[in-house]
């Protein structure tokens, strides 16, 4: 995974792994428009799709970390191109396993007690039957929390993406006092970052490594799909929750299944969670009808301390 | 020449006051320095640990902190406010007191938006805010706001400081040559020459009518900080003119705590006379009523409406076991206390004034604290923490300690500040002592 994030920041596309050519690599820094001549040293490098290209040596440059970083930060604040990323989420088909939870903390490096993606147990009155309700960060299109960020750290992407960038981010947390849905988490100390994580160059689309001071949320793993893949948490389902696609191309998958987004919604009376607070999430739920599990299946398993937390709902 | 001779047997009143330190002050001064102490030792830590060793986590994201810069900033509209208005319509007996009012109003500015710089966790990316600003930002208002308004305080302390500073620089206090020089550098050369005097008035009018405007913004703003999220019981239409009135009246009741000490302090009952206490007390009045309307309209909507996040709140407002109690002392000597105690005749003296706007200052500090943790305690969906200290918000020492330092700062400013210049101002008291004997003439 590092090899592909590299991937993506490498400027002529090629892997520098050839230690040999450093020293006759020139340093340009990015911006510079120094003419390019014909003249000068070649050198063969390996590309990304395993062919011998022939470079001059004049447009080569080493890729420091900083620059890496650098580029991808640049790279993460553009959506990707064409996309409307969308997200299904099926409350009849959520037993509180828990797989999405440890999955995203796995894929970004997270503690044991911070959950980007949280299980809620809901009850949305007296009479009604209780349910689970994952909830993941909502990339809404009317974000609340883009609006109040004095420095433009987090931001709305043309894919749908609301990110952060944790480089900008001053930590003033007025975001997460704008944000609705308590979905924002910030680092409170020096945050606790799991082994593997000082690899990857950091972006706000691989939100690693988290920084002290900072705040961060659930991203929607754009860099999974750059690859083509789906977000962890939607694979690492045992129960096919999430459906996870492209509005654009009104097809949403949650990994066994692919199906017409439009179709789903409108089947299976789709709704976003507090619709009238105008915020227009990108995370649809499919209301907790027919469900596969009794609710109580959820509470197997759970360690004391995750009980705790649902005593107050009966 | 009557001003002059005037102020001449004023000033002399007054040096001891620049001039000298009484044991008392100094006591005064040594202990609101270690006080002051013991916050830089807090912020020290804050700064090395984090903003973990504080009580704000994930659901209150904020404390006493925000609490304490909106109470600042609100006392500041003593001098903003009070002082501008009285000036716009020429009350002439507030000419001994606007040295104190126009000191609180810059010395708060000052410290308020401290208060905001201990909210944020990266202090080195500060600068992001001038080369990546967004003014979609209630922040960049405020930002933007605040620094207007600390400039213009400045400036309308200053032009009523340009006469005293030329009268201190020819009166020969004995005071040190590197002050000395300074009043004359500050006093711009102004010999009181009929253009220069009206050059100044014009400016200071001037001032006077723009500082209350600024003023009005930078509440407004600080309200929307608030009002434009979607929280329950900030989200309110009411929040921008609720602040600007709450911030007038916390105002008000610190001038008059502010009198009071230094009438005792300096023995300035000569100057700072019953008719400031009582014309200000009656202003209280006004102020707590007015105060007291929006609060009422304020929860009585959110209560009686019972929508799902609101009703949440109110009832932890009301809840004798949550938020009551505070709530309770908040509104009651908040507003009810000094209707009561100013509005009856027999109980109104500059004692009682005095005290009940020390209790409603204090009121104030507490209704600040209550707008900002109960809501951020109320989140729209369910919590479901048994991290305790993310459900409920209880400030850490380290918080407590930098409130206490900010207070000490505003004591130990406002002393330093009473060593420089004389605390009641000399040219424009002289002005008002002439016109009053004239009158009795």
């Amino acid at each position: 995974m590092e090899d592909k994030k590299r991937r993506d920041v490498l400027k002529m596309g090629a892997v520098a792994g050839l230690a040999a050519i450093a020293g006759a690599a020139k340093f340009l820094s990015p911006e510079s428009e120094q003419p390019i001549t014909e003249c000068g040293d070649k050198v063969k490098l390996l590309s990304q799709d395993g062919e011998i290209i022939e470079v001059q040596a004049s447009m080569l440059k080493l890729d420091t970390h900083d620059h890496a970083q650098t580029m991808a930060r640049k790279v993460g604040r553009e959506g990707i191109p064409g996309r409307k990323f969308v997200m299904v989420i099926d409350l009849g088909r959520c037993r509180n396993a828990r797989k999405c939870v440890t999955a995203c903390q796995k894929m970004h490096y997270l503690p044991e007690d911070k959950e980007w993606l949280q299980i809620k147990l809901m009850k949305d009155n007296e009479k009604s039957a209780p349910y689970w309700f994952p909830k993941t960060c909502f990339h809404c299109d009317n974000p609340p929390c883009v609006k109040v960020c004095p420095v433009d750290a987090t931001f709305k992407r043309t894919d749908g993406l609301v990110l952060i960038d944790n480089e900008r981010c001053i930590g003033c947390k007025f975001c997460m006092a704008a944000c609705p849905y308590s979905t924002r988490v910030f680092n409170w100390g020096e945050p606790e970052i799991t082994p593997g994580a000082e690899n990857v160059t950091y972006s706000p689309e691989t939100s690693v490594p988290s920084r002290h001071s900072t705040v961060e949320k659930c991203d929607f793993c754009p860099d999974m799909a750059r690859q083509g893949k789906l977000p962890d948490c939607v694979t690492a389902c045992p129960n096919g929750v999430f459906y996870f696609g492209d509005e654009n191309e009104d097809s949403v998958s949650n990994g066994s299944e692919t199906v017409r987004l439009s179709t789903l919604l409108r089947d299976k009376a789709a709704y976003r969670y507090m619709e009238e607070l105008g915020t227009k999430p990108r995370v649809y739920y499919l209301p907790p009808s027919n469900r596969m599990f009794p609710v109580e299946r959820g509470f197997k398993n759970l360690s004391e301390e995750i009980k705790e937390r649902y005593k107050d709902v009966h | 020449m009557n001003i002059e001779n005037t102020s001449k047997s004023l000033l002399t009143e007054f040096t001891p006051q620049i001039t000298h330190w009484s044991l008392k002050e100094k006591l005064w001064f040594s202990f609101w320095s270690i006080v002051f102490l013991v916050g830089m030792y807090a912020l020290y830590v804050q700064i090395t640990e984090g903003h973990e060793v504080t009580g704000m986590r994930d659901n209150v994201v904020w404390g006493l902190y925000i609490a304490n810069f909106i109470f600042f900033i609100g006392i500041s509209y003593a001098g903003a406010i009070i002082s501008g208005l009285l000036h716009l319509f020429k009350v002439e007996w507030r000419k001994p007191i606007i040295r104190i009012a126009e000191l609180i109003t810059v010395i708060a500015t000052i410290i308020g938006p401290l208060y905001i710089l201990l909210c944020v966790g990266r202090l080195d990316r500060l600068h992001h805010l001038f080369i990546y600003p967004r003014l979609q930002s209630p922040i960049t208002w405020d930002v933007l706001a605040i620094i207007t308004y600390l400039i213009g305080s400045i400036i309308f302390l200053y032009l009523a400081l340009i006469r005293d500073f030329s009268i201190l620089s020819h009166a020969g206090l004995g005071v040190s040559k590197f002050k000395n020089r300074l009043y004359k550098f500050l006093s711009l050369g102004y010999t009181n020459t009929p253009d220069q005097r009206k050059k100044l008035n014009l400016s200071t009018d001037i001032l006077a009518l723009l500082i209350i405007p600024t003023a009005i913004v930078v509440h407004s703003v600080l309200s929307w900080i608030f009002g434009m999220t979607l929280r329950p019981g900030w989200h309110s239409t009411i929040f921008g003119p609720y602040f600007v009135l709450a911030a007038i009246y916390s105002g008000t009741g610190v001038l008059i705590v502010a009198l009071w000490m230094f009438r005792k302090l300096y023995k300035l009952e000569k100057y700072i006379v019953e008719k400031h206490f009582m014309y200000l007390g009656y202003l209280l009045i006004v102020l707590s009523a007015g105060y007291g309307y929006f609060t009422f309209s304020e929860y009585l909507t959110d209560w009686y409406s019972s929508e799902k996040w609101s009703s949440e709140l109110i009832d932890k407002l009301f809840n004798l076991q949550e938020f009551g109690w505070w709530f309770l002392f908040a509104n009651v000597a908040g507003i009810l206390l000094p209707i009561i105690v100013i509005g009856i005749p027999k109980l109104r003296s500059i004692n009682s004034i005095a005290s009940v706007s020390a209790i409603l200052v204090l009121a104030m500090w507490v209704k600040r604290y209550l707008i900002v943790v109960p809501t951020l305690e109320t989140t729209l969906l369910p919590m479901q923490d048994t991290r305790m200290e993310y459900v409920h918000y209880s400030a850490t020492w380290v918080e407590w300690a930098l409130t206490f330092a900010g207070i000490a700062m505003f004591f130990m400013m406002f002393k330093l500040a009473s060593k420089f210049v004389p605390i009641v101002p000399v040219w424009e008291t002289s002005e008002y002592l002439d016109k009053e004997s004239m009158k009795t003439k």
